[in-house]
């Protein structure tokens, strides 16, 4: 990748964990450590890969996304605002009576959300519905699902799997955010989930394993898995919970707790640190 | 009258279903390996490409729906009522009816009317579990004639739908020359200002030959068919109140959360009267032949005469 491009999404990736940051201090509530770890993957999705229409958002030809992973909106919420579908101020009002953005994705009140979401395994279901309806009228648009490794325990997501296969939805692409910590724990100890890779294999998968913060992978996966034919990829992409927070990184308590003002602060004196530094030009 | 069609509702469904396609390209259908007991199959035959059969996995199936009426499609999605409601009501809450999808929701081997295969497959609390759901409408269409107009009306009505259909061939008493459905409307069947039976799906045929029996005996029953139940019609169901003093509700479904329980919500709040529930009694039914299990429920004429004079009698 162009190493101007990569600044361009690396400074929109800090601002998408800023975003999602302002969003849960404001919220006193919400999701911050798996926003953080999808940050860059929401970023190459909605800036470089998907062909969308912040302002005809329910273009037919649109590609679409899916956060299977609902909780991790406030992520998506600063990419969409970004973007250009909502101001970004909507973020202070994130989970506020009224407000357009709501604790986990409602399609019907937030510009660009492509399907409601929040209880796990259901967004991946949804998305198969989506590419087979692609697939049915004969239409050239693409369909990306974001999913969790801990929600890989939802027995749902293999029904979705098995259906994607045995349509030949090779216009879907599933990401599994592999950030390893879900409520209770590691999944590793929790959910036994492993080998992903070998499961999806044998449920009739394009494999594609890559840093999930690493935008040279993210792109060469991308790019594969528009290139294969016949079959659905999924793309696993390990990354860090609470990336580019200091101390939210790795640590399971920081699934579904707010900051304070005291860590709001901390956190974006880091996030504002990290943007200087990309701004020079110096990553 | 015209000629009695002797059918299970499921596979006047069917035959809508298919019908109706061929001037709404929209429609796709899905179900989750039980197409032949649907009655999906003769969709399926005729369009081949608009059907997807998901296997035996329900709560897939609801979400591909939901993607497809995301993308426009007005999906009809099949299973068994127990399966359909049970199983995926999660999903059906959760990726249908909140966003307000498109999806139309066909419950078959709804009741004890299922018969042999027993408890499991004898689901007498779809309705209640359909009617909690925000913006949900249900459907429980009498007899062949209006299964097929509430096939219609369920097409015609943007939003989501639950349609419950019967495994058991009942025969037609709709006139289908002077027939007219309404969503949301209840139909008067028989006039009556001793007591009103309120009676909905498969029951309704044994309520009317009820009603005509007393009358004989002296007794004028009003009887109401309500094959809309969410949202119910509050306007008969008072005026029944008012001008007659006492109902009677009659459904094959557990009497918690079903249509007794919705009349009782309108007539508490608008017109308090007596409402005598006939239905199942918050118990499981067994394995037997559809008609005898009827019976041994009270979900036969006999029975409902006989609660109903009683009732006047005293």
């Amino acid at each position: 990748m162009d190493q101007n491009e990569k600044l361009a999404l690396q400074k929109i990736a800090c601002k998408t964990r800023m975003g999602a940051i302002i969003g849960t201090f404001h919220a006193k509530s919400g999701h911050p450590g798996g926003s953080l770890s999808s940050a860059e993957i929401f970023t190459y999705l909605y800036f470089k890969e998907m062909n969308v229409f912040p302002k005809d958002s329910k273009n037919p030809n649109r590609d679409r996304f899916v956060l299977s992973k609902g909780h991790c909106c406030p992520g998506l919420y600063a990419v969409l605002a970004q973007k250009g579908y909502f101001a970004f101020e909507e973020l202070e009002r994130l989970r506020h009576i009224g407000a357009i953005l709501q604790g986990h994705p409602d399609m019907k009140g937030t510009p660009g959300i492509d399907m409601s979401t929040g209880s796990l395994g259901q967004g991946v279901s949804a998305a198969c519905g989506m590419a087979k309806n692609a697939k049915m009228d004969g239409l050239d648009y693409r369909v990306y699902a974001l999913c969790g490794d801990g929600e890989c325990e939802e027995g749902q997501v293999w029904e979705s799997a098995m259906f994607a296969a045995h349509h030949n939805l090779d216009n879907l692409c599933y990401i599994i955010d592999c950030n390893g910590l879900q409520i209770d724990g590691t999944v590793a100890e929790i959910g036994g989930i492993e080998p992903l890779d070998k499961k999806f294999e044998g449920f009739g998968f394009e494999v594609i394993k890559i840093d999930g913060h690493n935008f040279d992978e993210i792109e060469e996966a991308f790019k594969k898995a528009k290139q294969i034919k016949g079959k659905p990829t999924v793309i696993i992409a390990k990354t860090v919970k609470g990336k580019g927070v200091s101390f939210m990184e790795d640590k399971v308590d920081w699934h579904g707790v707010a900051p304070n003002k005291e860590q709001f602060e901390t956190a974006m004196a880091e996030l504002n640190a990290q943007m200087a530094a990309l701004e020079g030009g110096n990553a | 009258m015209s000629e009695i069609i002797t059918k299970a509702t499921r596979e006047s469904f069917g035959m809508a279903l298919c019908d109706l396609a061929a001037s709404n390209k929209d429609i796709v259908v899905l179900d989750a390996d039980l197409a032949a007991a649907t009655k999906t199959s003769i969709f399926r035959s005729k369009y081949p490409d608009r059907f997807i059969n998901c296997g035996i996995s329900e709560c897939n199936m609801m979400g591909i729906a939901a993607g497809l009426a995301s993308c426009g499609k007005i999906p009809f999605a099949a299973s068994f009522a127990m399966f359909a409601t049970g199983r995926a009501y999660e999903q059906i809450r959760n990726s249908i009816a909140y966003p307000a999808l498109n999806v139309k929701i066909a419950g078959s081997h709804a009741g004890i009317s299922t018969g042999e295969d027993g408890a499991t497959h004898q689901c007498c609390e779809d309705i209640a579990l359909m009617r909690t759901l925000p913006g949900m409408v249900v459907l429980n269409p009498a007899d062949h004639f209006e299964m097929i107009e509430a096939v219609k009306a369920s097409i015609a009505h943007n939003g989501p739908v639950y349609l419950r259909l019967g495994r058991l061939a009942i025969d037609s008493f709709n006139d289908p020359a002077t027939y007219k459905f309404e969503l949301g409307k209840g139909i008067q069947l028989h006039d009556g200002n001793d007591i009103t039976v309120i009676a909905s799906g498969l029951v309704v045929n044994e309520a009317l030959k009820a009603v005509r029996e007393l009358e004989a005996q002296g007794i004028n029953a009003r009887l109401i068919n309500i094959h809309t139940i969410k949202p119910i019609d509050k306007e008969i169901i008072v005026k029944a109140a008012k001008e007659t003093g006492h109902i009677v509700t009659v459904e094959e479904h557990n009497i918690i959360g079903g249509l007794g329980d919705a009349v009782c919500a309108v007539t508490s709040e608008l017109c308090p009267v007596p409402v005598t529930k006939i239905g199942v009694n918050d118990q499981f039914g067994f394995s037997g032949p559809a008609k005898e299990l009827l019976e041994l429920f009270g979900l036969c004429k006999e029975n409902i005469a006989k609660i109903v004079a009683g009732i006047v009698a005293k």
